[in-house]
């Protein structure tokens, strides 16, 4: 029987094309999609990776609610003028607590992968409140309402209690503190503050990163994550290094 | 329209509207604190709305049994007209961003309406609004006709008809209160994540129902693309969007992937919305509203077949062209390449088979703007899915990946095909629905035609230009071996392809206005005596 005289039959059965269409269409995506759960060489290990703080991950919430993604990519791919321009091409380890990642589709602004620490915290407030006063041509818009609206910080602790449910491990002493931490992060002269790096690592940058140490804004948090990205394992700058040591 | 529901439907109606008004009281009382605590009121407001609207009339005389022997085409003409006022919004929406590129400042100073928040208002109204407005319409009225069948009932299209409105609703206020999960065209929260899929598998059903009550022995093409297109972006999207919510009371969720997984199943979700929301469901117009208007049958019957599973196979591979060079193992990437360059084939049989189809009726298409805007429409597929595969090659897209040629090439394929086959099929589709001897202007059909059709060029001239400059200046070394070009040179480089870009998105709106007025006046232009025959479709199975 030819090939149409099957499909003659088979266009008479509305439930035999449903059927055609879910296993035809699955395919595709069960191949390669499904190995990449399972298959260890999909993420690399780094045993220094650390977690977003709770500060950091509010900010990280304010960058997906303004849309940031959608001119901002956070992807240094594997070309040489990418890596000249950004700096080490990203791993997918450096996404792995990411949920959802944020590596992004388009470049109208330039790659963030590798920002943290690229600029003071002054020069991102400042380019927060007014982008055209640090870069003329910029077209980014002003974002100035972040330092003037409170963080809202009640329900950190709910939000870390999520992020462990999709399988980021905060512990239990991490989530009971979270909203302590986030006033701690930006607060270094106050009490609060040492837990922070207790916590998350001597790495982790306590500063008044909006420049107003007795207030918690949306500021301090944007600025804390725009800071940490690219900082979270040191991973990228080392198999670059080593890539280079072995040619 | 409650006069056309039954006693028992018209009960039903409030129970759905008491849910619906339950669950959005629940959410606001939950949510008061959170942006959520808003949509729960719009959502109540919504459910109170439709108990009203039926109660009002509950108590009028119930349908005649004349009605079984008509087909029920209200909930399409609603529709056209919610596709017509989305088509405006969006595209004004769309060409406002645009102008913010030139001119950062046009946001009138609030967070709600800079670049990130209203790009997703544009592309959600154009692509949900628009464009899924006018797949349920048109599927609607073509699932009844290609199986000489009536729908099931008079409830069920209604509830996908609105609740899919309400849905797109929520999503475009969220945006602007800042509620996103930043997947690109998956942007709504998990609530209103969850009303889709609700409303989605009654559509599913409708279609399954009235295909279980054809009088035709055969399936027509059409509609299996627009099963298609119901059945796999319900795959998708719940795939996709499965996430962890923070509470009842937040909007905001956590997605249940991370990283290098979550990138794959973003762009699978991405790339097959393309495939499916804007290519299967509009494929199935095509080869219903092509062949009526031209008065000729489908070129081959069989092309088609091969078309329609090439599709459905080859598609859900080609995602991964989406991160060519990134931290996706590499043989993903190359599945992901060598299925883009084969999906030209099923493309261009599908093309190539509706210009075929005109072979004989060329006339018809120098005459008839409505049979243009198809044609037109049926290019465009053909040169967008062939610049669709040149761009998956991974070397092309290590220029084209991250610029505006990226942009260009989704507005060919959007501007080009997906609105040119709708407005093809709306204004061949109005005179018969609303029994009109045709549509109000010709001329003015035309006038939209010419400025679409600029339009178009226009923007994606402009993008091309301006994706290609960005891509070479971004790589370009001087002698002594640095980048020759800071980002912010490349930046200033775009600004007159962003001013082009503006106004041709602007001739497209005006396009779409005159649309929108040309379509009102037809509808208010008075109805012929006698109900006119409506042009009859040569359908043919494959042997």
């Amino acid at each position: 029987m030819s090939i149409f005289g099957f499909h003659y039959r088979l266009e008479r059965k509305a439930i035999g094309l449903v059927l055609g269409i879910i296993v035809v269409s699955s395919i595709g995506g069960l191949v390669e999609i499904a190995p990449l759960f399972t298959i260890h060489q999909t993420v690399e290990d780094a045993p220094d990776m650390r977690l977003y703080t709770p500060l950091e991950l509010a900010g990280r919430n304010i960058y997906i609610r303004e849309g940031c993604y959608a001119c901002h990519s956070q992807m240094i791919r594997t070309l040489r003028d990418e890596v000249d321009r950004y700096g080490p091409y990203s791993l997918a380890v450096e996404s792995k607590y990411d949920h959802p990642m944020l590596w992004g589709s388009k470049r109208t602004g330039p790659d963030l992968a590798r920002v943290g620490e690229k600029y003071s915290d002054q020069w991102h407030v400042a380019h927060m409140i007014n982008p055209r006063d640090v870069v003329p041509v910029s077209v980014m818009p002003a974002y100035d309402w972040l330092l003037s609206t409170e963080l809202r910080t009640d329900d950190l602790s709910l939000h870390l209690k999520a992020q462990r449910a999709v399988g980021v491990p905060y512990t239990d002493d991490m989530i009971a503190n979270a909203a302590v931490d986030a006033y701690g992060q930006s607060s270094p002269d106050a009490p609060q503050a040492d837990g922070v790096t207790r916590r998350y690592g001597k790495a982790t940058t306590v500063r008044a990163f909006d420049g107003l140490p007795s207030r918690l804004t949306e500021m301090d948090a944007m600025v804390a994550y725009l800071q940490v990205l690219g900082r979270l394992t040191g991973a990228a700058h080392k198999s670059t290094a080593e890539a280079g040591a072995s040619q | 329209m409650i006069a056309q529901l039954t006693r028992n439907e018209r009960q039903r109606a409030i129970q759905i509207g008491l849910v619906v008004a339950g669950c959005g009281l629940l959410l606001g009382l939950a949510g008061a604190d959170d942006p959520i605590g808003l949509h729960g009121a719009l959502i109540f407001i919504a459910g109170l709305l439709a108990i009203l609207v039926v109660g009002r009339d509950y108590y009028a005389p119930e349908p005649s049994d004349e009605r079984f022997s008509q087909y029920y085409d209200d909930p399409s003409k609603a529709g056209i007209i919610l596709a017509m006022a989305w088509a405006v919004f969006g595209l004004a929406v769309g060409d406002w961003v645009a102008w913010q590129l030139v001119k950062p400042d046009l946001t009138f100073g609030g967070g709600w309406s800079s670049f990130g928040r209203i790009r997703p208002v544009h592309t959600t109204s154009v692509i949900f609004g628009f464009g899924g407005n006018g797949l349920i319409a048109t599927s609607l009225y073509v699932l009844q006709r290609t199986s000489r069948a009536r729908l099931p009932d008079q409830l069920s299209p209604w509830f996908v008809l609105l609740g899919y409105n309400l849905f797109c609703l929520l999503a475009v206020t969220g945006y602007m209160m800042g509620i996103t999960q930043s997947k690109e065209y998956a942007e709504p929260e998990w609530y209103a994540d969850i009303w889709l899929v609700v409303v989605w598998v009654v559509y599913f059903l409708i279609y399954l129902r009235t295909l279980a009550r054809r009088k035709e022995p055969h399936i027509y093409v059409s509609n299996w693309y627009y099963m298609a297109f119901i059945l796999v972006v319900a795959i998708l999207h719940i795939v996709n969007n499965l996430a962890v919510p923070v509470s009842l009371g937040h909007a905001k969720s956590y997605s249940a992937f991370s990283g290098v997984q979550d990138a794959m199943t973003q762009w699978w979700y991405g790339h097959n919305a393309v495939a499916f929301f804007l290519t299967a469901g509009f494929l199935g117009m095509m080869y219903y509203f092509l062949p009526v208007r031209s008065g000729r049958p489908i070129f081959s019957y069989r092309l088609s077949i091969i078309s329609f599973w090439g599709i459905t196979f080859f598609y859900m591979w080609a995602g991964s062209h989406h991160l060519h060079y990134t931290a996706l193992p590499q043989w993903v990437q190359t599945l992901g390449m060598t299925f883009s360059l084969m999906l030209l084939v099923p493309s261009w049989a599908s093309a190539g088979n509706a210009l075929l189809t005109l072979n004989g009726a060329w006339h018809k298409v120098r005459d008839d703007a409505t049979l243009r805007f198809m044609m037109v429409a049926a290019v465009f597929y053909g040169l967008t899915t062939f610049e669709g595969s040149f761009m998956a090659i991974r070397s092309v897209n290590s220029l084209s990946h991250y610029t505006d040629w990226t942009i260009g090439h989704v507005h060919a394929g959007a501007l080009g095909w997906v609105a040119f086959i709708t407005f093809g099929s709306i204004y061949a589709s109005v005179p018969w629905l609303w029994n009109r001897d045709g549509m109000y202007s010709a001329k003015l059909v035309e006038a939209h035609f010419w400025l679409g059709l600029a339009g178009t060029v226009i923007y994606v001239f402009a993008m091309w230009n301006s994706g290609i400059i960005q891509g070479l200046m971004w790589r370009t070394y001087n002698e002594s071996g640095t980048l020759a070009y800071s980002f912010v040179d490349s930046l200033v480089a775009m600004r007159p392809y962003y001013i082009a870009r503006a106004v041709g998105g602007l001739f497209f709106l005006i396009g779409a206005c005159l649309g929108a007025y040309n379509i009102w006046m037809t509808i208010r232009s008075p109805g012929l005596a006698a109900k006119q025959p409506e042009p009859k479709l040569a359908a043919q199975p494959a042997e």
